[in-house]
């Protein structure tokens, strides 16, 4: 992976970038992870008879426990706790519909065996927002802070992931610098 | 927030103000600082699903990731609602409040 660049023009530009097996292996890998914990929340509140008859869909009124999930799906406000299992109840099935399909380009448009990526804006928004997922769960589980070392100590547990971290920083900042040139 | 490679903005930002609050808008969309979301990724989402122009979003971006938090936008509570579930999709954390 060695950088997002534009190509083409007009209603042809892309935004293009290539992956080593390894690098789609491991980004693969993460996006699944991800998928299947947002599958896992869908799962623990299936759909009731009142959804079924209505088809209006609601998810569970309750903060996720699983503090990577919490970070995935937010309260929407901390003052009226009422409000926020009201909102979470009504906004979370779309939420996590939103990050599964994000997550779905990503497995679509990344070679299982690496190579070339091509994507059309709305498709780097896209996947802006699957890497972003991808960051947040990982940078949550490691417990990530703003003065977090480059580096951690080789005998620190979250070393190599810290690395991974990191490289997915640069693909996901690369991604900004080249969509907002488009 | 995790700033990149680019060297920061000189830290001297005019304080934000949102334009539109008025006793008769009275919630707000507040975006927090996370140690995780890019400042370059937060300035784009922001001149993305509100149309700011890059000044705007960027300066508001600096609050968030100086003070903490900023107003990124306001008006009646359906409005601020929706604007909360896109900063969700985003992967921003943001919150609603009523205004004081």
């Amino acid at each position: 992976m060695n950088g997002w660049k534009k190509a083409g023009r007009g209603a042809k530009v892309r935004l293009v970038a290539s992956f080593d097996e390894q690098e789609a292996v491991v980004l693969r890998g993460l996006i699944g992870e991800v998928r299947q914990m947002l599958a896992g929340r869908t799962a623990d509140n299936p759909a009731d008879e009142l959804a079924a008859l209505t088809g209006i869909r609601t998810g569970p009124s309750t903060r996720p426990d699983d503090r990577v999930l919490a970070r995935l799906l937010p309260d929407f406000t901390t003052e009226d706790a009422d409000l926020a299992a009201g909102l979470r109840s009504l906004h979370e099935p779309a939420l996590i519909e939103a990050k599964e399909s994000a997550a779905e380009l990503v497995l679509d448009t990344l070679p299982v065996a690496g190579g070339r990526v091509e994507l059309a804006p709305e498709q780097g928004d896209v996947w802006l927002a699957a890497l972003n997922d991808v960051r947040l769960a990982l940078g949550t589980a490691l417990d990530v802070s703003e003065d977090m070392p480059e580096q951690l100590p080789s005998d620190d547990p979250r070393a190599s992931h810290l690395g991974v971290y990191h490289w997915l920083t640069y693909v996901q900042d690369g991604l900004v610098q080249a969509r907002m040139k488009v | 927030m995790e700033s990149m490679a680019a060297p920061l903005p000189s830290p001297t930002v005019e304080p934000v103000v949102v334009e539109d609050v008025s006793p008769d808008v009275p919630w707000q969309a507040i975006v927090w600082n996370d140690p995780v979301n890019l400042m370059s990724y937060v300035t784009y989402v922001l001149k993305k699903l509100f149309g700011y122009p890059e000044e705007k979003a960027t300066a508001l971006m600096m609050d968030v990731h100086l003070k903490g938090k900023a107003a990124v936008s306001a008006g009646d509570k359906d409005k601020i609602e929706a604007d909360v579930a896109k900063l969700h999709a985003a992967g921003l954390w943001a919150t609603m409040q009523k205004s004081s």
